[in-house]
Parts: structure tokens; sequence; C-alpha cells
């Protein structure tokens, strides 16, 4: 604690706003204790970055500026942002602009990931901005010496009762915003809410759907060059051999970089450093080891590997048995994040700065990581992000980041952009892990569920940078840093146990989570994290239970399940779907139905859906699926909704299509050929989703909350429509060909 | 160096002639909305209309060009004055991360200046090529439909506009 408080007092000494006063006062209180107790912190991430203008900034032409250290992923939470400060400083929504994740001008907000960034970032904006608003009324009524009460804020202007205003820009002056944050804000009343709860139009579509600059792909510095890189053909290959000097020679090549494994080039026109890459990689020769288990016994293969076991769930006798009991095991592949765009970024090293263009999900992390590969420190080292092609989790960006650092160091003062190419993004990108789940219950006489027991086996689900050795780039160079000891993520938010405590009232449950260090597979965060496989497994178990109960799946869940957002979740969506005990879906179609809390913590969501099976090739096809969503206050409702729409698309293609495939030794799913998603002809009819608002409640965050449930739902719906349950991801035609003719 | 026809204006190329036109049009002539997505002509992202036909040009070199029109997103309409398939992909809100949809925008364009109005499972077959990962698809079937109905609005006002 520093600083605030003198400007404060400096500031209040003079005046007599009631705000400023509370500030001292608070201050002062807690200077005449003894032994003072740990002053509240103020929510969300101004906790770790209370300055006010650290969020909100108000020049003297009265021009706003917002800051957040998320980073726009196409999300759409720039939009709500400026909702959000709109709203709490009372100006018009498109008087506002909105800075993103920038190390020389945003807060640390660490990854932007988790579903965290309404609930960190845009609390910490919608607090700012109200405490700003409080400030600037305050500072108005100092200057008429009239209480504070006397005054209104509206579009821009603080107004006393005679009508007499204020801009925000003449009242502020100097430092004034430069304060603490106080732990509670005098928030708008929800009811009064004008810009927020409303869909307004994404701000960066416009740009996106005209060929405007929109993404780091889209740069073009003065002077920039090209370069790409040529990764080796495998882990852990190591380059032999490699002639460079028939490369030098081609047309517009400025620069073969090579550094251990790391091989590049640089060239005036892109693809003119696209052809010199090609005969780049023609000329190398690597010497490969075969590292890849097999890829078909992934069961044998996570379970077999040394684990380090944890009971993160113990409760009552676990068992105990009841009359009828069920197990079952469950299995996910590895996943590609699939980005669309090649990961990319542009680096420029001028004057002994690093400056990096990139699309990471953490900036400041990033920065670490590769000040540490190029030994600079890290004040020398800018990340501004810049939007990319959708990620999803922790794809190639970051290490595009440093492959571009690494090699603009080789050309000072010039600006690179590298690219990756489709085949490189395909194998190089840290997958989503693969997972096993084993379960085991069973129920009493009356169709409850007595004893439950859930064991996972997974990696680790984040390898991000902060340290060098998790970029590519720095694990290639000729003295290469190590990748880190990988980590679980801690509960209560998790990796591979994310969700895998049940949400449901289990008077007898026991739930151990197995990590697995050994990462034979590259892998890293991927939206959902854990969440994806243990929802995935444990609401496809629940469908398993009630059948085996004679219960309806609807009924069954709400039987075990107290909490009263998530009862109104389930019942919106089964109402919205038509759902009805007893229903009977036409020939050759079914009906699923999945629920989770987003790590137990996070945004309720139920998903609804009706799939349509093709008996003689297996083929299914996703009809309809109904969700609705409880993520808290809703600040863009549209924003929420394309989130969800997305999340449930996605998750179908992850669960009915896609793993990724190796051989022994080399990654073999290197394209959209090898490595197919959702195409048009698999989309289906209709996807409705409905929110829950719940004005004035924490923001919950919604990017990641449908993955899950809407897995489990079309799983469910798959066993309803053949009578087969499928548990080993993807649910391909094959298998579900296969099941129908077992 | 050649002569390439790019949204209606003559442009002289010093580019080689197995360049593909996606490379082009981003590093020679700076428009930025066809994207490089897989090189591969497997994602539809680099689409741009030729002659009235979406071609994919990531996979279409610059020799193959001679004398043809090429048509980019920057053609249709500017963010101050937006083409109809562009107001209907605002108005429908039809992106999350958006690097798919300028792509998906010329392949619906090129239908539906030759099919005014297609069903929905016109729209869904001529849309096979292109992929969207952040699961798009419902609202860019639904601007696809919008812009059926913008063009329509918008040649019937210009009928009357004549007519007058």
């Amino acid at each position: 604690m520093n600083g605030p408080v003198i400007l404060d007092r400096r500031r209040v000494l003079a005046g007599s706003g009631a705000l400023i006063v509370s500030f001292s006062l608070s201050r002062a209180l807690a200077d005449d204790q003894a032994a003072p107790s740990p002053a509240p912190k103020p929510p969300g991430s101004l906790a770790t970055t209370p300055f006010l203008d650290s969020w909100v900034r108000i020049d003297a032409d009265s021009s706003i500026t917002v800051f957040t250290g998320k980073a726009e992923l196409g999300q759409g939470f720039r939009t709500a942002f400026q909702q959000i400060a709109a709203e709490e400083l009372d100006v018009p929504f498109a008087s506002l602009k909105v800075i993103t994740a920038d190390t020389g001008r945003t807060a640390n907000e660490g990854y932007t990931a988790g579903s965290h960034s309404m609930q960190d970032s845009g609390t910490a904006i919608q607090n700012a901005a109200a405490q700003v608003r409080n400030l600037l009324v305050a500072e108005a009524a100092r200057r008429l010496n009239l209480p504070a009460e006397n005054f209104r804020t509206e579009n821009g202007a603080v107004i006393a009762l005679d009508g007499q205003s204020f801009s925000y820009g003449d009242l502020v002056a100097g430092d004034m915003l430069h304060v603490q944050a106080q732990p509670t804000s005098n928030l708008k009343d929800p009811e009064t809410y004008k810009v927020m709860g409303r869909p307004v139009p994404r701000v960066d579509i416009p740009a996106k759907v005209t060929g405007g600059a929109a993404y780091v792909h889209d740069m073009r510095l003065p002077g920039m060059v090209h370069a790409r890189v040529v990764r080796p053909p495998s882990y852990g290959a190591q380059l032999a051999e490699c002639d460079i000097s028939a490369v030098e020679k081609l047309p517009g090549v400025l620069k073969v970089v090579r550094d251990g494994n790391f091989l590049a080039v640089v060239a005036k026109k892109e693809f003119q450093a696209v052809k010199a890459m090609t005969a780049l990689s023609a000329a190398a020769t690597w010497k490969e080891t075969a590292t890849l288990p097999k890829q078909n016994d992934l069961l044998r293969v996570l379970t077999s590997l040394p684990s380090q076991e944890k009971t993160i769930l113990q409760r009552g006798n676990p068992a105990a048995a009841g009359e009828k009991a069920l197990e079952a095991t469950y299995t996910r592949p590895y996943q590609s994040h699939g980005s669309i765009g090649p990961s990319c970024a542009v680096a420029q090293f001028t004057d002994g700065v690093m400056t990096v263009w990139t699309h990471t999900q953490g900036v400041y992390p990033d920065r670490q990581g590769i000040a540490e590969m190029l030994a600079m420190p890290p004040a020398r080292v800018r990340c501004i992000h810049v939007e990319g092609s959708g990620c999803y989790g922790h794809n190639g960006a970051d290490d595009a980041a440093a492959d571009a650092a690494l090699i603009a160091r080789e050309l000072p003062g010039v600006p690179v952009r590298v690219q990756w190419m489709r085949e490189q993004e395909h194998t190089w990108e840290p997958f989503g892990p693969a997972m096993v789940t084993k379960l085991k219950a069973s129920l009493d006489g009356s169709g409850v569920i007595r004893d439950w027991n859930f064991e996972v086996w997974s990696n680790t689900h984040s390898m991000r940078p902060g340290g060098a050795g998790s970029m590519l780039a720095a694990q290639h160079m000729a003295k290469p840093f190590a990748v880190p000891e990988p980590r679980p993520i801690p509960l209560p938010e998790g990796g591979g146990d994310r969700n895998a405590i049940p949400i449901y009232n289990f008077p007898n449950a026991k739930v151990v989570h197995h990590f697995i260090p050994a990462m034979p597979v590259r892998v890293s965060a991927m939206r959902a994290l854990g969440a994806y496989h243990n929802v995935f497994s444990i609401e496809s178990f629940m469908d398993e239970l009630a059948g085996i109960a004679g219960a309806d799946p609807v009924e069954f869940r709400l039987r075990h399940l107290d909490d009263p957002r998530g009862r109104e979740v389930i019942e919106k969506a089964a109402q919205t779907f038509g759902w009805h005990k007893g229903q009977q879906a036409p020939p050759n179609r079914g009906f699923g139905f999945a629920f989770a809390r987003y790590k137990n913590l996070a945004a309720y969501c139920a998903v609804a859906s009706e799939v349509e099976v093709n008996r003689q090739t297996g083929r299914p096809r996703l009809v309809r699926a109904v969700a609705a969503v409880d993520s808290g206050q809703v600040v863009n409702p549209d924003g929420l909704i394309n989130q969800i729409e997305g999340a449930i698309l996605q998750s179908m293609s992850w669960t009915l299509y896609e793993s990724v495939t190796f051989d022994d030794t080399r990654i073999t799913s290197i394209d959209w050929q090898t490595y197919p998603i959702l195409r048009f002809n698999s989309v289906p009819d209709s996807v409705e989703v409905h929110l829950i608002n719940r004005p004035g409640l924490p923001f919950l965050g919604s990017g990641e909350t449908g993955q899950g449930p809407a897995a489990a739902s079309i799983a469910n719906a798959l066993a309803n429509a053949t009578g087969k349950r499928l548990r080993d991801l993807p649910l391909t035609r094959k298998k579900i060909r296969d099941a129908i003719d077992a | 160096m050649m002569t390439l026809k790019v949204n209606g204006r003559d442009h002289q190329v010093d580019a080689e002639a197995d360049t593909p036109l996606l490379y082009v049009l981003r590093d020679d002539l700076a428009l930025n909305a066809a994207k490089f997505g897989c090189g591969l002509g497997q994602c539809g992202a680099c689409t741009v209309i030729v002659d009235g036909k979406a071609v994919l040009s990531c996979v279409t070199p610059l020799l193959l060009l001679e004398g043809k029109q090429v048509t980019t997103l920057e053609g249709l309409g500017s963010i101050e004055t937006p083409a109809p398939i562009q107001r209907a992909f605002i108005e429908e809100q039809a992106a999350q991360c958006g690097y798919c949809i300028a792509g998906m925008m010329m392949r619906a364009q090129a239908l539906l200046q030759r099919n005014a109005k297609p069903t929905d499972d016109e729209i869904r077959a001529e849309m096979e090529p292109h992929l969207c990962r952040c699961g798009t698809h419902m609202r860019i079937l639904r601007a696809i439909r919008r812009a059926a109905h913008l063009m329509q609005t918008a040649d019937a006002s210009t009928v009357q506009r004549s007519a007058q």
C-alpha cells in the first residue's frame, strides 16, 4: 500500500467531497490501529492492479480510454467492457475506446483464459468506472461547495441541481484518478441500466467484414519483411545437416537463421519466404527418434504411465454399494485447437528494445519467456496483443511470438512478420490432452445414487509460457531451454480434474485425480481444459444411471441437485426444448440432455439436443440444440448467445469427429484432410440459447461453459437414438455403425 | 510485370508467375480481406471472386489471372458504405474471431449473384468448402439469407429509382 492516500489527502485537505473523505477516512482509521487487519481487497483485477487510472483515463478534452490486461480473442469482450464502462461512467457507448493487453500500457492480468475475463477485468472496469464517476462528482461538489447528493451524471458531464454542468475533462486534473480503488463501489442499480444488458453490436465486426486491418496477420509496418520457420519433422528431432548456401541465393532471401535446431528464412516478400522455406526444408536432414505412444491404445497408455494420485473428494463411505451398480470407462483423444489462421507474429528489435505484436493470450508471460530466451531484461521487451484467428486456448500463438523475436534479433531495426504454415500449426501446436475417466456408482431401491466413484487420468492442462522453456524456439536453440516441469492446476478451478467433483448430492462419493507428469505428446490448455471430458463422463454416466433407475434423465438430475440456479437452468433448457417424461424421438433420432456448472463455480449451462443417425452409414447429425445459461449479470446478451452457440457447434465437432493422429515418430494429422472438423453439411437445423439474467450478481464468464454439456448431451442423444452407449471420443460414424451392427 | 485487374482497377504486379493470388493481394496490393488459412484449398479463408466465380486464391497462381476480373471483399463495399452482404453480416453479428468470414462472404456473394433466392440446402451445399472454427455457422447461414433479402430489396429500390 502506498501512494494513493497521500494523493488523496492532498486533494481532500483542499476539498470536502464526500467520497474523497471516505478514501482518507478509511486509511486514517487503519493508521490508528496498532495491528491493522488486512483491508478488504477491491474486486476483480483491481485487487492486483488497484490504481483507477490503470483502468480508466480521462483527458482534458473529455475523451475516455478504458484499459484491460485481457486479450480480445473473438469472444467479443472488448464490446462488453466498453458497455460496462459506458454504463458506470454515464457516457455514450461510442465515446469510449478500449485498449487491450499491452505490457507497455495495461495491467498485468495474466492469461486471458478460464472464462475469467468478465469476472476479473469486467469487474475491475465496472468498479473502477463507478469510482471514477464518484470522484468526478466529488470534484464538482468541491468546486461549487455543495453536497455530492446535489449532482447527477449524464452524457459525460456532472450536472448540479441548478443545471450547472462540468464536462469530465473539465473536472479531471493531474493525478486525480491516480488513486487506489476502494473495496466497494457505488455501482448503478441494474434497473437503471441503459447500455449494459443490451445487445450492442460488436465494435470489431465492421472492420472484419469489410477488409479492415483486424488481425496481427494484417500488420504492415514500414520496411517489414517476411519470415518462415522450418520446424523439425517430429518431437526431439535433431538437425543433422543443412546446406543453406543454395537457399541464401534464392530470389528475395535476406537471411537464413540457424540456431541449433531452430531454422528460419527471411525474405523481402511473403511468397519468396514460403518458397525459400520449402527449399530450406528440403535441404535439411534430421535425425528422428520414435517417442510417441500408441495412438489407438490411449486408455492403456495413460493408465500405465506413472502418475501422482490425489483424492480430491472423499464424502461418506464411497465403498457402500447400493442395489444396482454400474461401471464405465470414458476416453478422450488428443485434440487440436485447430485455428483457421495459422499463428502469426511481428517483431522488431530497435535500440535494444524488442517489440512483439502477438495474438498470445498472455502478453506479460510471453514477455517473460521471450526476455529469458533472448537474455534481455523484461523491461526491454514489450508484447502488444493484436487479434489473431480464434485460438480456443494455448495454440501456436506464443511460439510464433518467440519465433518472430528470435529472428528479428538477427535483423536489427527491421520489422519481421512470421506466419506458420498449416501443417506447422497442426503438428506443433500444443494439443488438448488425452484423458481417461473411470466411473463406478450404485443406486438404492428408490433410484437414488448411493455411492459415486470417479477417477481421472490426465496430463497437465497448462504448459503456457512464463519461462522460455515453454516456447518451441527456445527449446530448439543451440543452447536450449528445458521444458518446465508440468504442474497440475490447483483446485477449485483445477486442470485435468476441472469439474471432476460432481455438483450433485451424492451421500457417498470419492474422486481421485491421477496426474501424469510425462507428456509424450506436446499438450497445453484447450477450451474448458479437463471439464470437457469430465462433464462428458459424468453426464453420460448420469444418463446411464437414469436408464437403470428407469427415470427420465432430466428428472433424475433434478432428483440429485439442490443448487437452485442449476435447477432453474435445467428446467429452462428442458422446457424450451419441449422435453417431457416418456417422450419418444422420431425413428432414427434421439434426445439427449446434459448439465454442468463450469468449474463448479462459474456459469451454469444445460443443453438439450436431438440427433439423427443414419443406421446404414452410422453418420450422426445434430439436428437441433437448445441451451439455457446462467452467467450472472448479462452485459451483452447477443455476445453471450454467440459464445454459447459457438461452444455447442465446436464441442459437437470435437465430440463427433476429432482426434490427433500419430505414428511412433510423427504427428500425422497435418491438415484439414487428415484432421476433419465440422462442415456446413453437418450444421444443425437450429440452435437456441436461452439466457437467465441475474441483475446485479457477479459476472460468471461464458467462454467455456458450453463445451462439456454440449458433448454429453449429444452422446446421450446418440445413445437414445441407437440404444448403444459410446464412451470413447470422438463418437465417429464408424464407431456408431459398429455399435449398431454389434 | 503483369497487369492484374482487382476491384475494377488495373494493377501492375511485380511478382513471380507461380505466386498464388492470395500473396499478391495481401503482400503487393495490401488488401486484408482474403486470409491465409491452409494454402491447400481446404478451408476457404482465402476465397475471392474471379469473373463471377468463387475461387480459392491460395491455390490460384498469378499466371492464370491475365485478363480476368478479381473481386475481393474490399471491392464490394466499405465500412462507411457496406454492401448488402456486409450489412447482413453486421446485422446478424455473424462473426466471432471473424478470420474465416471474408472468405465465406465472397462465396456467398458469388452464389447470390447467380442465384438470387437460394434454398437453405443450396446455401449449405455451396458453403461446404468453408471451415469456421468458432462455430458461427448458424449466424453465417442467417446472414446469407438476410443478404439475399437485402440484395433483392436493393435491386427493387434501384429499379424504382430508375423508373422515377
